[in-house]
């Protein structure tokens, strides 16, 4: 009886330091030298994985910042200019500073603004869909409405509104990767500064159509009036192939094009509601106080 | 024009009116003349089997996507109804009502919807039910009951084997073919069904009825069966042919067992089967090999639910190898 | 020939795959009328494979009919000559059916210019006098695209390089899709000047040998050719079994020569070149009659419509003229279709005009208009059955679904003929097709990117 436990034990030990011994060696010999460096600044990145660098990963992205000299054009989108910051300091490099973006549904062609003429059967898929026809309503610029720019985002900072059958963006959850603007068939996603407060103005339309056919199609499309460019007085308003685009650099916020809109395609967000009569300015500057500081 | 908007798809715009339901119905008709032989030989023990093993796979289908996968209930699709009939026909008729029941759970709930429901399922779900039940109550699953033409019996006071079980335990005690054939009955009997065995495998006649009904009606291919039944009959008559004395000729074989309702229904499975000719060719020619080694070799007299199921395992490995010639490639040079 | 009269000859088909969908050929014993001159046409630019044809003409510019009016972009394209007398009122975006707007020119027809109306019916002219170099310039000048429907055009198709061995010309009559009858008709009406357009080709090419093929659903067309081409060695014909997608290229070389062409190939890689008839019709007439491509048969049908027919139809017509023609759309009309219901595009709305690839227009009714629910795939191969191509339709919508393109690649997606046999079989209503075709489009940037 103690001979067969004293066995098992010896048996057991002797495996076990063979394995040792098998694994200590293939270690060593298969060892991969891997620059410290990499895990530091992956360690540092946000880890989400996206692709929004045009890396494939993080990891990927990590080698590059490390194998690269000048590491000045590349960005994460997701951390941003802080996480960048940090990358510099511990390579010792230099970065740029990027404005943060955030995306944007240049579309508001919802059920009830956009009728829709035909019933498209087949897979519900965007890209399907667009393979096949310009969509369900007249309008062959807007959303398809199948949800692929949902699906692609991995933040979930998107989902579909049931009532208008448009996709919609949570600012406070959008990374900027970009992936949603790839996915869009139609090209209705537009990467736009993330001003202060979150204060944007763009045209909320990509309809090149004629006046009269576009607001057939679309109560809200743009009708390339030219209205906005007229009163602009930055001149930040472009007009091409019937179609106004807003150049974010040049619009100083001021929204006078909004008002002026005659079909209401031009959308302003997360502006302090409007005050029918002149706004005391003292409200107005307590309401940008406290917003900033939730920002903050 | 009509109120409702014109449809766009894409091509094709017309479609075959054999959709999946029919397919299930047309294998549920082709089950119907092997039932009902069932019941002329085993009474009323048949009918309770069979109706219990429906219910209870419609019941656990319904009761676990509704309330356990919270997914849609796809009870009416025939899939769950045909799990039932073939569960019921690889159980003897005597069997307790409550392991017909365990059965039914562990067909439906274990081997099909564990994996995804309907068309993600490994291994054919009836034939997991019954080697379950094979294992855990092997008494009560080798007790048949013998066949008594124009049964009217409400409980089967005889019991005995099957012909393939009798030659088994025959040749354990060390008789001759010789001696044993007189104790197992007549091909022809074993042709038309009269002969002890689960509730729906004895009777050849009627199971071939239903399986030429479901090649004409396209629903399966000629492959599996035809080769797999070929392919028993070519190993067991190399073995007679060594040996007549040691070993049943291929025409027992073929005619005992679950040899005939293996091949044409549960091969057959839609599902658990590999989807090209040359894979089904691979396929069948496994099954009837691992049946022969079996039911030669093994412990146990039949062995071809376990051989079928060892190949399901294979199905995915035969789908990955066995493609299709792909036209333009490997051609014959033919030009002139 | 060497068969006995009353046993029947083994006919000619492809082995591999294919469905026999019910035929519907409702129209097949209607003869071709001549279709109302439309007031206006609408004529995309874009009618055919390749480069968009360059607007020549502007706004208020008076055009004959048979006029140039767009030329050929390049090598890959074709001219586009006014179907119509009359004026360019604009130059405008309609939705064609691609299902997009697409550059169209818009000719109001002069109702007071004669040459709208006539009705110049051509003696049949059977001496060749043009030299092969002509024959192919004349092509090229009258845009000739192919009919059948892929509308590759012509000139290119017959351009072949010196060296390419050829042997056979292969003229394609199967017109395999359901409901469609526009060939068929052809074959019937104008078989004489269809054998001279044979001959056309075969002075063109320098090639001896012809073959017809048509499926054995149209035994009066067989019969037809067969009592013409009696005395001809040059000319074949090879009845072929009903079978889709025998119309296919590739599945007609190999039904009628048993040739097998290499996948990525053409059928001139094993010596054959194939042609539509009613392309082999406008070669005839542009050759023998200098009458350029303004006119094509469209089969108008449907289930539900009375006055199903064939009709010359000029180029550019919009469709809602043609559905007037047979008097409007019955009730409970729920689809369209621009093509046969194999192939065809469904179209968004009846301003599409008729282009150079509009073989038939088919009206679908409520109850067979929509799909069937989509289930599972219960995996019985019957996808891997039909295909006519040796793929595996079901493995290739799993891949493209999941994205692995790659790999869908490496399964040959690119070889699929997109026919629909697959859509067509799945009992499980699974949208195989439109998947591969996603799927086909993203390996073809992927390839072109990598090139």
């Amino acid at each position: 009886m103690p001979n067969s436990i004293l066995n098992s034990i010896l048996l057991l030990t002797s495996l076990g330091g063979i394995a040792a011994i098998i694994l200590y060696v293939v270690s060593k010999k298969f060892y991969v030298y891997e620059n410290p460096l990499i895990a530091e600044v992956d360690e540092l990145l946000p880890a989400a994985n996206c692709g929004g660098c045009g890396s494939p990963g993080c990891k990927a992205f990590a080698e590059k910042l490390v194998n690269t000299e000048d590491i000045a054009d590349l960005f994460c989108p997701v951390g941003g200019n802080d996480v960048m910051k940090q990358v510099a300091t511990v390579l010792g490099k230099d970065v740029k500073e990027q404005d943060p973006t955030l995306a944007v549904l240049r579309c508001q062609g919802g059920c009830d603004v956009r009728p829709k003429t035909t019933e498209y059967q087949g897979p519900r898929n965007c890209a399907i869909s667009a393979m096949i026809y310009s969509g369900e309503t007249d309008c062959q610029y807007g959303c398809l409405g199948d949800g692929d720019c949902v699906a692609v985002c991995k933040f979930d900072a998107m989902y579909m509104d049931e009532s208008t059958g448009l996709p919609v963006i949570i600012s406070d959850k959008c990374t900027s990767c970009g992936a949603c603007v790839e996915a869009c068939p139609r090209d209705i996603i537009e990467m736009r500064p993330r001003n202060k407060r979150d204060l944007k103005i763009f045209v909320g339309c990509l309809n090149e159509d004629k006046a009269g056919i576009a607001k057939k199609s679309c109560e809200v499309a743009c009708i390339g009036c030219s209205k906005c460019e007229d009163i602009c007085p930055k001149d930040a308003v472009i007009m091409v192939n019937n179609l106004a685009y807003i150049d974010p650099i040049a619009c100083t916020l001021c929204r006078k094009c909004v008002e002026v809109c005659p079909t209401h395609s031009i959308i302003e967000t997360n502006f302090p509601p409007k005050k029918v009569k002149k706004a005391v300015p003292k409200v107005e500057t307590n309401v940008k106080s406290a917003k900033s500081k939730t920002d903050a | 024009m009509s109120n409702q908007p014109i449809i766009v798809s894409a091509s094709p715009h017309v479609h075959s009116d054999r959709t999946s339901k029919k397919l299930m119905y047309d294998v549920v008709i082709a089950l119907i003349p092997a039932f009902l032989v069932s019941i002329y030989v085993f009474g009323i023990g048949a009918l309770i089997v069979t109706s219990v093993a429906i219910a209870s796979c419609l019941l656990f289908e319904y009761v676990i996507q509704k309330y356990l996968l919270k997914a849609e209930v796809t009870i009416t699709d025939g899939s769950a109804l045909i799990t039932g009939i073939l569960l019921a026909f690889n159980l003897p008729s005597n069997l307790p009502i409550w392991m017909v029941i365990v059965g039914g759970l562990v067909a439906i709930g274990v081997a099909k919807l564990s994996f995804g429901g309907l068309g993600f399922n490994i291994f054919n779900p009836a034939l997991v039910g019954r080697v379950f039940l094979l294992v855990s109550f092997p008494v009560q699953m080798t007790m048949w009951p013998t066949a008594i033409e124009n049964n009217t019996t409400v409980v089967d006071a005889v019991t005995g084997a099957t012909s393939l079980g009798t030659i088994k335990e025959g040749l354990m005690a060390g008789d001759t073919m010789t001696e044993i054939s007189t104790r197992i009955p007549p091909a022809m009997d074993m042709l038309f069904g009269f002969t002890g065995g689960s509730l729906g495998e004895m009777s050849g006649i009627a199971l071939l009825l239903g399986g030429l009904f479901l090649i004409i009606r396209k629903v399966i291919s000629w492959h599996i069966p035809v080769i797999l039944l070929i392919t028993m009959a070519f190993m067991t008559g190399i073995f007679w042919f060594l040996n007549p004395e040691q070993y049943a000729n291929p025409l027992i074989h073929i005619l005992s067992g679950g040899a005939i309702l293996g091949a044409f229904f549960m091969a057959t499975d839609l599902v658990t089967s590999p989807m090209t000719k040359k894979g089904m060719v691979i396929f069948a020619i496994g099954i009837g090999i691992i049946t022969v080694l079996i039911r030669l070799f093994g412990a146990y007299p039949e062995g071809i639910s376990f051989a079928i199921l060892i190949m399901n395992a294979f199905v995915p490995l035969i789908n990955k190898y066995f493609k299709p010639r792909r036209f333009g490639t490997k051609i014959k040079s033919k030009i002139v | 020939m060497l068969n006995p009269p009353n046993q029947k000859p083994m006919l000619k088909t492809f082995p591999k795959g294919g469905i026999h969908p019910p035929e519907n050929k409702i129209t097949s014993s209607k003869s071709i009328k001549k279709m109302t001159v439309p007031k206006v046409v609408y004529v995309p630019i874009s009618q055919h494979i390749g480069i968009p044809s360059e607007i020549i003409v502007d706004r208020k510019d008076k055009v004959e009919i048979g006029q140039v009016i767009a030329k050929s972009g390049g090598f890959v394209s074709s001219n586009i000559h006014s179907p119509v007398a009359g004026t360019v009122t604009k130059l405008d975006k309609i939705i064609d059916t691609s299902g997009y707007k697409k550059q169209c020119i818009v000719i109001r027809t002069d109702a007071k210019n004669e040459s709208n109306f006539q009705n110049i019916e051509y003696p049949l002219k059977t001496n060749i006098e043009l030299l092969p170099e002509d024959i192919l310039q004349k092509i090229n000048d009258y845009g000739i695209v192919g009919l059948g429907g892929a509308t590759f055009p012509s000139h290119v198709k017959l351009n072949i390089k010196k060296g390419t061995k050829l042997d056979h010309i292969i003229i394609n009559g199967v017109e395999c899709e359901p409901y469609l009858t526009a060939d068929h008709r052809l074959m019937l009406e104008k078989s004489e000047e269809i054998i001279v357009g044979i001959k056309i080709l075969k002075t063109a090419l320098h090639i001896d040998k012809a073959i017809i093929g048509i499926e054995n659903n149209k035994k009066d067309a067989i019969e037809i050719f067969k009592k013409l081409t009696k005395n001809d060695d040059g000319i074949k014909i090879a009845a072929l079994k009903v079978k889709y997608p025998q119309g296919g290229e590739k599945q007609l070389v190999r039904a009628i020569l048993k040739r097998e062409v290499p996948k990525n190939g053409l059928p001139l890689d094993v010596g054959v070149i194939v042609h539509n008839v009613g392309t082999i019709f406008a070669i005839y007439q542009a050759i023998q009659h200098d009458k350029p491509l303004i006119e094509r048969v469209v089969t108008v049908t449907g289930k539900t419509l009375e006055n199903a027919s064939n009709y010359w139809v000029k180029i550019g017509t919009p469709i809602k003229d043609l559905v007037a023609e047979v008097g409007g759309l019955p009730e409970g009309t729920r689809k369209i279709v621009n093509g046969g219901p194999m192939m065809g595009k469904a179209i968004k709305n009846l301003d599409v005009p008729v282009t150079k690839g509009t073989s038939g227009i088919l009206v679908i009714s409520e109850d067979e208009a929509s799909r069937g629910e989509q289930k599972n795939c219960i995996r019985c191969g019957k996808c891997v059955f039909v295909c006519p191509m040796g793929l595996e339709p079901h493995l290739l919508m799993n891949l493209s679904e999941k994205g692995l393109y790659e790999k869908a690649n490496f399964e040959d997606i690119m070889t699929c003929i997109e026919c629909g046999s697959c859509s067509y079989v799945c009992p499980s209503h699974r949208p195989l097709l439109d998947y591969i075709r996603f799927g086909k489009s993203i390996v073809k940037k992927m390839n072109t990117s990598k090139n």
